[in-house]
């Protein structure tokens, strides 16, 4: 590929994020390019998560740069790295049990009925919204659930990640975080989940993919960058290094 | 590199298995949480009809049975809003009854205009809300605590500001008056209802609106579900607990004008059972006490069943100390059909 083309949509230089005395993040940088699924990895306390939640904007870091398009980010709160276009699927999905499907994925950006009704009665348009939310599925090839109303509490745990990713990749208009989404699964779930991640990959949007199960990573992950000490200290791709390799980098028992 | 894609199967097979009866039955409640109170309201209608030698059908029963769940219904309302939330206001009682006694002081005592009279009485409803939604919302008191506390508090504010003394009828300007206008009465066939009936009824239309048509209501849903995934979704939890707890305090004031119009009179010492009834047609109406389901015409449902129960086992003759027995039950059986409804897909 040429460097014209290899231009990273999302960047993070020197990142750093101390919570009292403890250093989360020392100085961290991440590039993530279109059409990519970039895996993060790492030990517990490396900072995957808190590298994730500034990209996301759940937590402000004291220092360091984001870019995304080019243009220098500061999130004060989630909404605003959504409005940027950033979409996160949190490891505890973040729907509502009780709320039916569509309803869940237009949560906080329920949209109106055209004209006096929307205008004056503030009536929302929950034909419209349910039909989107049944593309929104379909074009993940997850239109099988049939009933775009029943109750998200009603669906398997794969179903509901299957949601919470659907939910992204309807307003995610530039990057898709994942936290963890098949820590919970079985099996089964968990390939409909990889493939839903190839599926958005497929579809032009950039993924960031954060899990602590290797084979996952090594399945889908087109680069891995591994954590270590509140820094990145290495990107492999699954090509090039093994498993073992990267859990041998990630521990510090081999140099990247 | 794609081996083998995952099998769909799991994502299509559902709702295709086989289903007992009671399996189908589960998911139709949960779904459609008003059939049960609804099926009780019709059943013990009937089973009262009987009992009471034809009396309880008559439009003239059915007419004081709405009157008399006027006051009730409509404090429910913003008892059902919060129970949404997850909430419970232990206070609607003694708030409704401090509001309507402001309402009727300021009338009385100051000469007020009666319209401005209400008016005020909207503030303070407004306010007692704004106050519980501060503490529930800032200072993270568990809303069980904040309103058993001003249960009390407004209990007391009530007693203190009216001397204990009721106002009189003639003192709130007889029959004609704007303040009274709930108790006014007209028929339809020998039906006799009152504007506080349609008040209470134009109250729960606007609030089921509300609530299942506008963005705020779905929000309140879901606030009360799961307050993080709706914080992660971008809405303002607190925001939306604050609005929820002040339309309830609003809603003390239109109970009390209601109640001005039932009671004919002002008095911190009527309408000592609302208190505890609302939460009672609120949990009886398929609402749930952990939030996040329900829906706002099983609590007028609800309210119905209380009053039904009332009448009609005083119309059949029953002694009149089984009647908390026969609620309290209600409630007991209510409430253990919520939990098994909720074990739904789990």
């Amino acid at each position: 590929m040429s460097e014209e083309t290899r231009r990273p949509i999302l960047t993070a230089e020197g990142l750093g994020k101390r919570f009292g005395r403890v250093v989360a993040l020392d100085g961290s940088d991440l590039e993530l390019y279109p059409g990519e699924v970039l895996a993060i990895i790492g030990d517990n306390g490396a900072g995957k998560s808190t590298l994730i939640k500034c990209l996301s904007g759940a937590i402000i870091p004291d220092e360091g740069e984001m870019e995304l398009d080019g243009k220098r980010l500061s999130f004060r709160r989630p909404q605003d790295a959504r409005d940027a276009g950033i979409e996160t699927v949190y490891q505890t999905l973040a729907v509502a049990p009780a709320l039916d499907i569509s309803t869940n994925i237009f949560l906080g950006r329920e949209r109106r009925r055209s004209g006096i009704l929307g205008s004056v009665f503030r009536m929302v348009d929950t034909a419209g919204m349910r039909r989107d939310a049944k593309r929104a599925l379909d074009e993940l090839g997850i239109g099988t659930l049939q009933d775009i109303t029943q109750t998200v509490e009603t669906l398997s745990g794969g179903q509901r990640q299957a949601v919470a990713v659907a939910r992204a990749a309807a307003f995610g208009s530039k990057v898709i975080i994942l936290d963890e989404p098949t820590a919970a699964l079985g099996v089964r779930e968990s390939g409909q989940v990889l493939q839903l991640i190839r599926d958005l990959r497929d579809r032009g949007l950039p993924v960031i993919l954060i899990s602590h199960n290797m084979p996952h990573v090594f399945e889908v992950a087109d680069r891995i960058h591994i954590q270590r000490l509140g820094k990145r200290t290495a990107v492999v791709t699954p090509e090039t290094h093994t498993m073992s390799d990267a859990v041998a980098i990630m521990t510090g028992a081999a140099a990247a | 590199m794609d081996t083998s894609p995952p099998t769909e199967d799991a994502l299509v097979t559902l709702g295709s298995q086989d289903r007992s009866l009671l399996d189908h039955i589960q998911h139709a409640l949960h779904r459609y949480p008003v059939i049960s109170p609804a099926v009780v309201l019709l059943v013990s209608g009937i089973v009262f009809a009987f009992l009471s030698d034809g009396r309880f059908q008559r439009p003239e029963t059915l007419g004081i049975i709405l009157q008399q769940t006027a006051v009730l219904a409509t404090l429910a309302v913003g008892q059902t809003l919060i129970i949404l939330t997850a909430g419970i206001d232990l206070a609607v009682g003694t708030g409704m009854l401090l509001t309507h006694l402001v309402i009727a002081k300021v009338a009385v005592d100051q000469g007020v205009p009666p319209i401005l009279a209400l008016l005020i009485g909207a503030l303070v409803g407004l306010a007692l809300g704004a106050f519980h939604g501060y503490i529930v919302t800032r200072v993270k008191l568990p809303p069980f605590i904040v309103t058993l506390g001003t249960f009390y508090i407004f209990n007391s504010l009530g007693l203190v500001y009216s001397k204990a003394q009721t106002v009189s009828k003639e003192a709130l300007g007889g029959e004609g008056s704007l303040l009274l206008w709930t108790g006014k009465s007209f028929h339809i066939g020998s039906m006799r209802l009152t504007v506080g009936v349609l008040i209470a009824v134009s109250l729960y239309v606007a609030v089921a609106y509300v609530l299942s048509n506008t963005s705020w209501g779905r929000h309140v849903y879901a606030t009360g579900d799961d307050p993080e995934a709706a914080r992660l979704a971008g809405i303002n939890v607190n925001l939306v607990l604050m609005s929820v707890y002040m339309v309830a305090g609003l809603i003390y004031a239109l109970g009390g004008w209601v109640q001005l119009g039932r009671s004919l009179s002002a008095s911190a010492n009527a309408a000592t059972d609302v208190n505890l009834e609302t939460i009672t047609a609120v949990v009886i109406g398929g609402t749930s006490l952990f939030g996040g389901r329900g829906r706002v015409w099983g609590t007028l449902v609800g309210a119905l069943i209380v009053t039904v129960f009332r009448i009609g086992l005083n119309l059949a003759g029953v002694n009149v100390y089984y009647q908390n027995f026969a609620i309290g039950s209600l409630i007991l059986v209510a409430v253990a059909l919520d939990q098994w409804i909720r074990r739904v897909g789990k």
